[in-house]
């Protein structure tokens, strides 16, 4: 039935064109919004290392300015990211027009960087609920839950009117990010909003309960915003880049179901040797550990379409970011669940381990597959024949990776320090270190860290450029030839 | 038969019940017969024409 529908489908040329100026915006907002965060990143960076430079303001204190960065990168950066690859894949993909055409398109762009700005006003004048990665009060939360409602009718609108019969696995990844993201946000941020002006709520949950949402939240945000969403570029980007199908189809969809199976249950890990009862904390962990199976599965389909193709490597610095990106993604995936076993945790939680573990995930995954989306991304949607500067792409590739080495390795180094600093006892079983010492010891190794964003940010500051003169200084594509009815690729099915 | 009791079984339940689900995807996926269906899926980016 299907197969019928879809050969006496009118040609794709007599429609209406895939929506593609938001989607330009949405990749200009992902470069604009990047190098904010990381800048903030820089600063913020600096401010620990000398502490001076928060200039004695209260806007500018590291407490302030720590959501302004983290919320730019993640929710800025990574989310304009996910929301224009995924209204761009879903257009292809399927086979269909975006469901509510330019309109939802803008209104899905305005919408959301409308977000971003409230959110972020409000942690500069120090209205926040205080709770990490969902820090926006009850009015931006209200205002993000509309636009995302949009965005999962526009996307699942387009997916139900697809001209392709099966629906392609970069969907599934996106699809899953969409839903799981609308009920994460709208139980976690469950408040009552108090006194008379908007700057304040309580939340509905209390003490362990409450603990337990929010990294039930947190940890989801990271399995299903910074990993399933990101799979879904994967899924559709490397295959693209490097003209070869995903290297096993039937393994993209175990990894996606063991993912979706087993990530939900992982949040208890942030809160072990607290208040929550044992038996979760070990649910927790148990669940952690078993996501090393679908994270190598993933990791493995992702590098392994390469195979055959390697050599594109030296000559499509997009491409490198892309694979690069799989790598880090292996290499946080594995570090995640040994961290979460509850012996690691002792020593690494609360120190700068995390941050590090946080970073190669953020900078190495999230960053790079979408530095490759965008480097193939920018060529495609201004129908340019190339990218502007293919060596300044290696640049940035070079630049950004030593920043992320230097990044991680420094807070390795400084938070297993620290937490062996913190447990260290004297013949008599006093504390050896007083809190102090193990701050003044972390000095040299926030400054390498600093040096690191630094470079991070360069890299992310040449892209711009490069991205720039791609559009503005690169031959147009020469216009598209009509092409002959038999020419058209159609369905098999 | 009480609350606790049933949210007991319940509970239980649930947990086969998954279980038995992602084996089920799991044999459905990797079925021999699912071979050439899979291979056309992965097609699937390469099918779209420009505009």
């Amino acid at each position: 039935m299907a197969a019928a529908a879809a050969l006496n489908a009118p040609s794709r040329i007599l429609d209406e064109p895939d929506v593609e100026a938001p989607i330009r915006a949405f990749a200009i907002a992902t470069m604009f919004w990047g190098i904010v965060g990381f800048l903030m990143g820089v600063l913020i960076a600096s401010e620990l290392a000398f502490p001076l430079l928060n200039l004695d303001l209260e806007w500018t204190t590291f407490g302030r300015l720590r959501p302004v960065h983290t919320s730019a990168v993640i929710f800025a950066f990574g989310g304009n990211a996910l929301i224009g690859t995924s209204l761009y894949v879903v257009q292809r993909t399927c086979r269909a027009r975006l469901f509510g055409g330019e309109e939802m398109g803008w209104f899905l762009f305005w919408g959301y960087q409308f977000f971003i700005v409230t959110a972020a006003l409000g942690y500069v004048l120090g209205v926040t609920q205080g709770k990490e990665y969902a820090e926006p009060e009850w009015y931006s939360d209200l205002w993000l839950t509309v636009v995302w409602v949009t965005y999962l009718i526009g996307y699942g609108g387009t997916i139900l009117k697809r001209r392709e019969p099966h629906i392609y696995v970069a969907n599934w990844f996106y699809l899953a990010f969409i839903i799981t993201i609308a009920m994460l946000h709208i139980v976690n941020n469950l408040a009552l909003p108090v006194g008379d002006g908007i700057g304040k709520s309580y939340g509905v949950a209390s003490g362990v309960q409450d603990a337990m949402i929010q990294w039930w939240y947190g940890h989801n945000a990271v399995g299903f915003f910074l990993t399933a969403g990101f799979l879904g570029m994967m899924y559709y980007f490397i295959p693209k880049q490097a003209d070869r199908p995903v290297y096993s189809y039937r393994l993209s969809i175990v990894h996606f179901w063991s993912l979706i199976f087993l990530y939900i249950w992982a949040g208890p890990h942030h809160l072990h040797y607290t208040a929550l009862p044992d038996w979760a904390q070990t649910l927790g962990m148990v669940f952690s550990i078993m996501l090393w199976m679908p994270s190598w599965g993933g990791m493995i389909n992702g590098l392994m379409t390469l195979s055959g193709a390697w050599d594109k490597l030296r000559t499509d610095p997009g491409l490198r970011f892309s694979v690069t990106a799989v790598g880090f993604y292996g290499m946080s995936t594995f570090e995640g669940p040994v961290m979460s076993i509850r012996a690691v945790n002792s020593l690494s939680h609360y120190t700068d381990w995390t941050i590090g573990h946080v970073h190669s995930g953020a900078m190495g995954w999230v960053g790079f597959i979408t530095f490759g989306a965008l480097y193939y991304l920018f060529p495609v949607l201004w129908k340019k024949q190339r990218l502007y500067s293919d060596r300044l792409a290696s640049w940035h590739f070079w630049v950004a990776t030593l920043g992320i080495v230097l990044y991680i390795t420094a807070m390795w180094v400084s938070g297993i320090m620290q937490g062996l600093m913190w447990r260290a006892y004297d013949e008599l079983g006093f504390l050896q270190y007083a809190f102090v010492e193990t701050v003044a010891a972390m000095h040299p190794y926030y400054v390498i860290r600093m040096l690191g964003g630094m470079l991070y940010l360069s890299g992310a500051l040449m892209m711009a450029y490069n991205l720039y003169m791609t559009v503005t200084a690169v031959e147009d594509l020469p216009t598209a030839q009509p092409v002959p009815a038999g020419a058209l690729p159609v369905p098999a099915e | 038969m009480d609350m606790i009791r049933m949210h007991e079984i319940l509970s239980a339940i649930w947990v086969v019940w998954f279980f038995l689900i992602f084996t089920g995807i799991l044999v459905w996926v990797l079925r021999p017969g699912s071979r050439e269906a899979a291979r056309r899926h992965a097609q699937i980016p390469f099918r779209h024409d420009p505009n």
